[in-house]
């Protein structure tokens, strides 16, 4: 289903991917587990168009995402590590405008909308502006809505950061039932381990942009002679702390906040 | 061409839900229509150059179009970095697509903001020559609009955050506004002043407006002011396109 091949990215002279290879097949979960800054958010990013890979290649559902943009497009839906519904529609806005952007016929986004909107428990909430959602409840309206194109494949960027455990624990029985239910090809990043093990069959373990290891969790284990994952994760990639690089998103951030509270 | 529409309900609707902002956009155009229209008045009528609020209003027309047509353009930085670009970036739509549905969005909001401070000009007393000249000033409303959300969608292609927003508010955003013609007569001003200005797209726009809804009075002529705009705004909306479309997120 998602086929890398030697992939390199390359920001000057940051080596942010180097030379992976990895396979996902159809109806997988599949987790990419690294430290911050191992790489995860450049990969998922060249898997869904909108990086270009410095060398190596890339198949999704059999297309290039270089060459075949639009129609690689179709075929998956995306939950970014940052939040990125529109705060000023409604819940059910932001799905309709996500139907109407992937063409989704008219009839198929009326009920896919409700559909999907009563499965993640937000179909009371429709007509609620998302500003005044919770960071859970916004989790769930962003998964809700890339899967309104009935993708084949699920991206999920970091999912649950900054989630409580309850909303985890809820978020990954959704997941696991679309996995089941519908066949969904699941590919996901977290760097927390009691996640990965819980939800995915095979673990792609990052670090400095390489590929470390890969294998089911009770492969990882046995391959590090560790007892837990997380012994077996520290094995491989060390016991350094890592910096991660996103003091200018957090910046922004503020800046922004400011920003909106002297708009508003 | 449902990106297209998609893109431009969406500022639509943010537009009309924001009350607050639409209220404090006001302040400004009222501000100048009072102080400087009220103030100025007196003086601009006892030169001989007739009513200063007939003068000023196109100008101020001009000015809030400006501002809210570069603001929604530069609401680009934002979508960027926290929400909804990457949503639009990652679905298979043409990016040309989603810059005509951003700017027509950009454009139709800031129009509308326009005709608000229309009524509000009517309401301080300003008169137009000849009703049917809204046509004509429509178009000029709308070059504006298109022109500046371009330039505004252009600048927030090239910036990476909002560390160089000051920037682009005392280096561009003022000057074209000042350096306009919009606040005072060109006719009368010192040449470095009229050569800045015939330099400044804003010039051409508001002379148009002012052309149209004053019954002549043009500074550079119709045709000019016309033919400036369109060509201007074509320019503007092809750099904004190209710009955008090399935005990586």
């Amino acid at each position: 289903m998602i086929q890398a091949t030697n992939l390199s990215k390359r920001f000057g002279e940051l080596e942010a991917v180097r030379d992976i290879t990895f396979q996902v097949k159809e109806g997988e979960i599949f987790a990419f587990l690294g430290p911050n800054g191992a790489g995860k958010t450049t990969t998922i990013k060249m898997l869904t168009t909108l990086l270009k890979p410095t060398s190596g290649s890339v198949r999704i559902d059999g297309l290039d995402p270089v060459t075949d943009q639009h129609r690689a497009r179709k075929r998956f839906g995306i939950v970014f590590q940052d939040p990125s519904l529109d705060d000023e529609l409604t819940a059910y806005e932001n799905m309709e405008f996500h139907g109407l952007l992937y063409n989704v016929p008219r009839r198929a986004r009326q009920a896919g909308i409700e559909r999907l909107l009563r499965l993640f428990e937000l179909w009371d909430r429709r007509h609620d502006v998302v500003k005044h959602f919770s960071g859970g409840m916004r989790r769930r309206l962003e998964i809700a809505r890339g899967l309104l194109h009935t993708p084949r494949i699920l991206f999920l960027d970091e999912p649950t950061l900054g989630l409580d455990p309850q909303t985890r624990n809820q978020l990954w029985s959704h997941v696991r039932r679309l996995n089941e239910d519908q066949r969904v090809t699941v590919f996901l990043t977290t760097h927390y381990m009691e996640e990965a093990e819980r939800v995915a069959e095979r673990i792609a373990i990052i670090d400095h942009g390489r590929i470390v290891a890969q294998g089911s969790p009770q492969e990882l284990k046995e391959q590090t002679k560790a007892e837990t994952l997380e012994q077996a994760f520290l094995a491989l990639t060390g016991t350094t702390i890592r910096d991660e690089d996103a003091s200018s998103v957090d910046q922004m951030r503020n800046i922004a906040r400011m920003w909106t509270r002297r708009r508003r | 061409m449902n990106a297209v529409y998609v893109l431009w309900i969406r500022q639509l609707k943010r537009y009309v839900r924001s009350r607050a902002r639409i209220v404090g956009a006001l302040g400004q155009p009222l501000l100048y229509l009072l102080a400087f229209g009220l103030g100025f008045g007196p003086t601009f009528a006892k030169a001989g150059e007739g009513s200063y609020i007939q003068f000023l209003v196109p100008g101020v027309i001009g000015m809030s179009i400006l501002f809210t047509a570069l603001f929604s353009g530069i609401d680009l930085i934002w979508d960027r970095q926290f929400g909804f670009l990457k949503e639009t970036l990652v679905a298979p739509v043409p990016r040309l697509m989603i810059m005509i549905g951003r700017t027509l969005g950009g454009a139709t909001v800031a129009v509308m903001q326009g005709l608000i401070v229309v009524v509000l000009c009517l309401l301080v007393g300003f008169r137009p020559a000849d009703w049917g000249a809204w046509p004509l000033a429509l178009v000029y409303m709308g070059l504006i609009a298109v022109m500046f959300t371009a330039l505004g969608t252009a600048v927030a292609s090239v910036l990476e955050d909002f560390q160089g927003f000051q920037l682009v508010m005392s280096f561009l955003v003022m000057p074209v506004f000042f350096m306009s013609g919009a606040l005072f007569p060109l006719g009368n001003a010192i040449r470095p002043i009229r050569v800045i200005a015939s330099l400044n797209p804003l010039s051409y726009g508001v002379d148009g407006l002012r052309g149209a809804l004053t019954g002549g009075g043009y500074h550079f002529g119709a045709t000019l002011d016309l033919v400036v705009m369109c060509t201007l705004t074509a320019c503007l909306l092809a750099l904004g396109t190209y710009l955008f479309s090399r935005v990586q997120l």
